[in-house]
């Protein structure tokens, strides 16, 4: 039997991805956007204490919505000159506030049935889920027979050259702002949750109803209220997700293309531990791994790592993120522990 | 004779709220019908497009012959996923991993089936029945597993499961259970373990296997110590505790059932009516029998009217997409309906002034409350 020279592995392992990383790194973050986005939404619903499952409908609602606004609106106002940066147009515009506004009604239904009917959270999730897949595929069904035309899509913002070919940072930079606009907004919707979550006053207070409501309500807190604000909100930042789909990652909607990233986003958020940034972090770690994936079949090394990698079948990088969750939850690599009201329905105290 | 009134009381207060959810969704999906009529090709608007299509709908699935035994084949996978999701919301779990489940179960009943070619249908078909089981079980061993030790929840377990299931699919099916030289990933054939037709086109004796589940599972719930754990668990695992029993070891078994009949269920699809899988091999069958299973209040008798229902609305959506041009996804809208009339029973019941009505999920209780605080002990 040979041995498997284990450290010489891993060491060729991190030169190839460091070399390969360049590479990479831009597609990682087009497929880590709308898992990001998805995961934040369930930071923002969990850390106030309501479990969110539902954040795969929400996305796919606000996807179809984007498109069948923005087709609307060319209809009727013509599709218009693109601005130069990000080729905005106003159809496209209408569809990305009519998919924010379908994002927020979702979790507003999300939310009356948690916080006022008191009812089971993760039914309530599946209602939204079930409900998205079944409206929009119906009306998609419907309106593509009509081959309809769509607004087209958000542009990615242009570097000048002199900024991508930067030593050493260029490759980053590129990945970053080399984006469309959802795509850049996704990361300052990331800096400002995290700071709002934990630099403000409605973010201790957001954490505080999540962990334990009853003291909060004690000290003032208005507890329903806020877990209200909270899911609606939360709905505009999954919209975004959905929104980026069908509006700048493709300029169209098919039936189904959320194709679970709503799900990868409630892993990300677990692997996350509930904070913005790490939950961003999980979600480009997601898509780094299926694009390393990529990377292996198109540019192997070709030493023994190479062999290696080319053994590893490809589903197993798909089900990476899943495994890494399960894993974690279990607590065999640094427990992840959700908020401590997480998915109780919150009561008041009868008036005595 | 009070006897009988006491009896049909009873019965009412179980039945009347599932019953105002289907016909409130069957209401509310005739609105979403007409609203979208003028879209329809060749309709302008069009009120009287509900009517259609709704007939259309009971032909497919009751109007002949035919469409009866597609009714009990589509209905047979749903009933065995929901007596196994039902069995967990007694015990307050909630499986949602009937999905990856069911594929488990599939995958290793092609598996087998491969494996046994030759053998005879009387050695493959128990065998290969017998593997789709033993995967299906193992699928749901690993969350209750999971949350017994650890308290990882099983609602975030088993959905990773359900795509995990998912990406292990696609491996073996393109991989290590290919057909030789066939164009596209697919397996062999599933030769002497295609279960026998019965009755019409394709009723495969699954379905008869399926049928008798259900008096199994009212045994074992209401007849037998363990189904009194598991009930006595998800109603107060405390007190059930403080009783001698074993909250964790009954959540492993709840569990583990529960991926069995999902795995069943998979089976029967597969060596029934596919005889083959592809790597695209997909299925509704996990998430619909969630809703079978709330609308049946986890009862085997309700669930299997649940799945009746369900599997005639599969079963007739084609029909209906064909003579009145309304796509088979309103099925899906119906379902979406139905569970948020069950959901928000307290204020359904309110508005149709229903006293005396159970409140249709009343064992759901602790399903999401041990989100949070995920000890068991």
């Amino acid at each position: 039997m040979t041995e498997i020279p284990v450290l010489g592995l891993v060491i060729q392992f991190g030169a190839f991805i460091l070399d390969q990383l360049p590479f990479i790194a831009h597609a990682a973050v087009a497929v880590a956007i709308p898992i990001a986005l998805a995961a934040m939404c369930g930071v923002m619903c969990e850390r106030s204490g309501v479990v969110n499952i539902g954040l795969e409908g929400i996305m796919l609602t606000a996807a179809f919505v984007a498109w069948i606004a923005g087709t609307v609106a060319v209809a009727t106002f013509g599709s218009g000159t693109p601005t130069p940066v990000f080729g905005i147009t106003l159809p496209l515009l209408i569809g990305l506030v009519a998919a924010i506004l379908a994002g927020m009604a979702m979790s507003a239904i999300h939310a009356w049935l948690a916080i006022t009917v008191r009812a089971d959270q993760i039914i309530s999730g599946v209602i939204i889920n079930i409900a998205a897949v079944g409206m929009t595929g119906y009306l998609n069904t419907l309106i593509s027979k009509q081959s309809p035309v769509g607004a087209g899509g958000f542009t990615p913002l242009q570097l000048p050259a002199s900024v991508s070919d930067l030593p050493v940072v260029g490759w980053l930079i590129n990945a970053i702002f080399a984006q469309g606009p959802i795509a850049i907004s996704a990361f300052v919707v990331m800096i400002v949750l995290q700071i709002y979550l934990f630099r403000t006053r409605w973010g201790l207070r957001t954490r505080a109803v999540g962990e334990h409501p009853r003291a909060a309500e004690t000290v003032g807190i208005n507890v329903v209220r806020l877990r209200y604000r909270n899911v609606i909100l939360s709905g505009a930042v999954a919209a975004l997700g959905g929104a980026y789909l069908s509006m700048e990652l493709t300029t169209s909607f098919q039936a189904n293309m959320t194709a679970g990233r709503g799900f990868i986003g409630l892993a990300a958020m677990i692997v996350g531990r509930w904070s913005p940034v790490g939950a961003f972090g999980a979600a480009l770690l997601f898509a780094s791994s299926k694009a390393i994936s990529q990377a292996i079949i198109f540019a192997a090394p070709a030493n023994d790592l190479g062999k290696f990698l080319a053994s590893i079948p490809s589903q197993l990088y798909d089900a990476l993120p899943y495994l890494v969750t399960i894993i974690i939850l279990a607590g065999l690599i640094g427990r992840s522990i959700p908020p401590a009201a997480d998915g109780q329905p919150y009561e008041r105290e009868a008036a005595t | 004779m009070t006897g009988l009134r006491n009896a049909l009381r009873q019965i009412w207060a179980t039945m009347a709220l599932p019953l105002l959810a289907i016909v409130m969704a069957l209401v509310a999906g005739a609105v979403v019908i007409i609203l979208s009529s003028a879209l329809v090709p060749g309709h302008g608007f069009d009120p009287g497009l509900p009517l259609t299509a709704y007939k259309a709908l009971f032909e497919g699935s009751l109007g002949t012959d035919n469409a009866r035994v597609e009714t009990l084949v589509q209905a047979a996978p749903l009933l065995l996923a929901a007596l196994g999701i039902g069995l967990g919301f007694k015990a307050g779990l909630f499986n949602i991993g009937a999905q990856g489940q069911f594929l488990m179960g599939a995958i290793a009943a092609v598996a087998a089936a491969g494996a046994l070619k030759g053998d005879g249908a009387l050695v493959a078909i128990p065998l290969s029945l017998l593997a789709g089981c033993a995967a299906g079980a193992a699928w749901g061993l690993i969350p209750g597993f999971l949350k017994a030790v650890s308290g990882a929840h099983e609602v975030v377990t088993t959905i990773m499961l359900n795509f995990i299931a998912l990406a292990l699919l696609s491996f073996l099916v393109s991989g290590p259970l290919r057909l030789p030289k066939s164009p596209q990933p697919v397996t062999a054939p599933v030769s002497d373990a295609a279960l026998p037709i019965f009755i019409g086109r394709d009723g495969h004796i699954g379905i008869i296997l399926a049928f008798l589940a259900v008096p199994v599972v009212w045994f074992l719930l209401f007849r037998t110590t363990r189904g009194f754990e598991i009930r006595a668990v998800g109603a107060n695992p405390d007190a059930s505790r403080y009783a001698g029993m074993k909250p964790r070891r009954l959540i492993i078994l709840t569990m583990t059932v529960a991926g069995l009949f999902a795995g069943l269920a998979g089976a029967g699809n597969i060596l029934g009516i596919n005889h083959q899988m592809s790597a695209t091999f997909s299925t509704t069958v996990g998430f619909d029998a969630i809703t079978v299973a709330l609308l049946g209040r986890s009862h085997p008798i309700g669930i299997m009217l649940a799945a009746l229902l369900f599997g005639g609305m599969r079963a007739g959506a084609a029909l209906m997409q064909i003579k009145a041009g309304v796509p088979v996804e309103l099925v899906d809208v119906v379902q979406s309906i139905i569970l948020l009339f069950l959901v928000a029973s307290p204020i359904v019941r309110r508005l149709f002034r229903l006293r005396g009505v159970k409140a249709s999920l009343g064992t759901t209780d602790t399903m999401a409350r041990t989100y949070g605080n995920e000890v068991i002990r």
